[in-house]
């Protein structure tokens, strides 16, 4: 079993569209729904999905066929290390535990890319403006 | 017999490149290991350090005269308006000023970072035009060696202590603490807690009018004791206060100073400030002296405040250590709260390990101070009142 972490961007024409489920009955994955933002014009999820490696692969060029972007998005938000004053600011709104600061003695922040679920809480949080979401 | 010492001897032996040098960290283990006796007699400076946002921040300027000169009456740097009350080419920018094109974005502090960072300035300026000063309009561009004087002054930084934030109602709140999450979903605190300067030096023994301290990366001076001093705040049996008390009015060259220890900063849905790097030197005259900067975190206390309540006296919702703080999660009113600091700790660490080696190097001497601070001042709340009434 593998896990990769995408955000899917839904053109308005694909919003109501039954796509998780066709994750799960076609190919069968398991979708984890980290974060989701959808309305009538468009939307955005941010799915784990869990499945064998092939399957996910499947699974992703299914998506581009239905005209949803699909950005692997293991590389999304960055943290400009040499701005960064390790304040430890962002850690306060990061729920999900991507960044901290103190479990180490050193008090520098940590960043754990694999834990973040994009709720992009931290960029305005940062003071210094060194948290970014890089497309 | 108690040891005592005296600035000169201190100062004699950072001259001899003997005196012993550790931080306000190191200094806990010292006393635990050897006792307060033995590290007073072993032990001359502890040095300090605290990073965080300090908004009352800002810098006197002196840009020289242009040819025709101008009363420069109304000043922008980079957008950023400047005051134009001083003499003719003087000016104070403050870090809290937002640009007039960007806002929050860009402001005062940012501009002093630009500053020191040897960036290029875009000057404008406007006068109504003098005899003595004809011109009425400026456009030019500077930087920190084109013009004559640039030094920080700050009427208020490096407080003793302060409250740790949180946030009861059901949004969200954007504070000059940061972001708080609603439903106490977080707390915030802001002081270097074991290293902070004020509270390695509770009663300001030695930190007063004068004492050379550690500004931005540069040596300077406190000034003044800071506004809002209040220094008769509610205080533990061990005489750290136990919220917000004393603070320090500071003055350092901006020329000598580095981005690494300045850092231009804007809170969202707030405005713009500045995080300052200081560190002071405690010289270890006596063993109360050394006993109190060998304070650790689990014996500073601070009061944590509802800053959803908006209102300058907001409910205390409880006491805590830095210990707890810096623990990472807190309980308040038995629900378990995680907790983030605003200041860098490791930051603070850096300055007190700078200022270390600036002393053991020869290169910072301590400057007694010429008056000392009053431990019963406190701060006045400002009454809304009628013409009459006052
Ligand atoms: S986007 Fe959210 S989850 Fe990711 S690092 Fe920032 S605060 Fe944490
Ligand atoms: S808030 Fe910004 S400067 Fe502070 S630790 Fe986080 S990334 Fe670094």
């Amino acid at each position: 079993m593998a896990k990769k972490k995408i955000v899917l961007h839904y053109p308005e024409e694909r919003v109501e569209s039954p796509t998780t489920y066709h994750l799960v009955k076609d190919f069968d994955l398991v979708p984890i729904i980290l974060r989701a933002q959808i309305d009538e014009n468009e939307g955005t999820l941010v799915v784990d999905l869990e499945g064998s490696p092939e399957q996910i692969a499947k699974g992703i060029e299914y998506l581009r066929e239905q005209n949803i972007r699909v950005q692997e998005a293991i590389k999304d938000i960055v943290v400009d290390t040499e701005r960064c004053v390790s304040c430890g600011s962002c850690t306060g709104v990061c729920r999900a535990g991507a960044l901290t600061i103190g479990a180490q003695s050193d008090w520098n922040l940590v960043f754990d890319q694999e834990k973040c679920v994009f709720c992009e809480l931290c960029i305005n949080t940062c003071p210094i403006r060194a948290i970014k979401v890089q497309f | 017999m108690a040891v005592t010492k005296t600035y000169e001897e201190i100062n004699e032996k950072i001259r001899r490149g003997e005196a012993v040098v550790v931080t306000a960290e190191e200094i806990i283990d010292i006393v635990q290991e050897e006792g307060v006796a033995m590290a007073t007699k072993k032990v001359d400076v502890i040095t300090t350090g605290t990073f965080g946002p300090m908004c009352s921040s800002g810098a006197f300027l002196n840009f020289g005269h242009s040819e025709p000169p101008i009363r420069m009456a109304k000043i922008w740097l980079n957008d950023v308006p400047a005051y134009g009350g001083l003499a003719a080419v003087d000016t104070y920018i403050g870090a809290t000023e937002p640009s007039e094109t960007v806002g929050m974005a860009y402001g005062g502090a940012h501009v002093i970072e630009d500053l020191i960072s040897g960036k290029t300035i875009k000057l404008e300026a406007e006068s109504y035009g003098t005899d003595c000063y004809p011109r009425k309009e400026l456009l030019t561009y500077i930087n920190k060696d084109t013009i004559n004087e640039a030094y920080l002054f700050n009427p208020r930084n490096a407080y003793q202590n302060y409250a740790v934030a949180v946030n009861s109602s059901a949004r969200i709140l954007y504070t000059y603490m940061g972001t708080l999450l609603p439903r106490l979903g977080n707390a915030t605190y802001s002081t270097s807690s074991q290293l902070s300067p004020l509270i390695n030096d509770p009663y300001y023994r030695t930190i007063g009018i004068g004492t050379r301290v550690f500004i931005g990366g540069a040596p300077g001076y406190v000034a003044w004791n800071g506004t809002q001093f209040n220094s008769n705040q509610v205080r533990g049996d061990n005489g750290v206060p136990l919220s917000s008390a004393g603070t320090l009015a500071l003055i350092g060259n901006l020329k000598e100073m580095s981005p690494d220890f300045i850092r231009a900063a804007t809170f969202h849905n707030y405005g713009t400030t500045m995080f300052v790097g200081v560190g002071v030197p405690i010289p270890v005259l006596d063993e109360d002296i050394l006993q109190k900067a060998a304070i650790s975190d689990k014996d500073i206390y601070t009061s944590i405040y509802d800053y959803s309540i908006p209102s300058r006296s907001r409910p205390v919702l409880g006491r805590v250590s830095y210990a707890e703080l810096r623990s990472g999660k807190i309980e308040i009113n038995g629900k378990t709260v995680r907790t983030a600091p605003v200041a860098s700790y490791s930051k603070a660490r850096k300055i007190a390990e700078t200022l270390k080696g600036w002393i053991q190097q020869g290169d910072f001497y301590l400057q007694q101070p010429i008056e000392g601070f009053s431990t019963e001042q406190s701060v006045k709340p400002l009454e809304i009142v009628a013409e009459g009434e006052i």
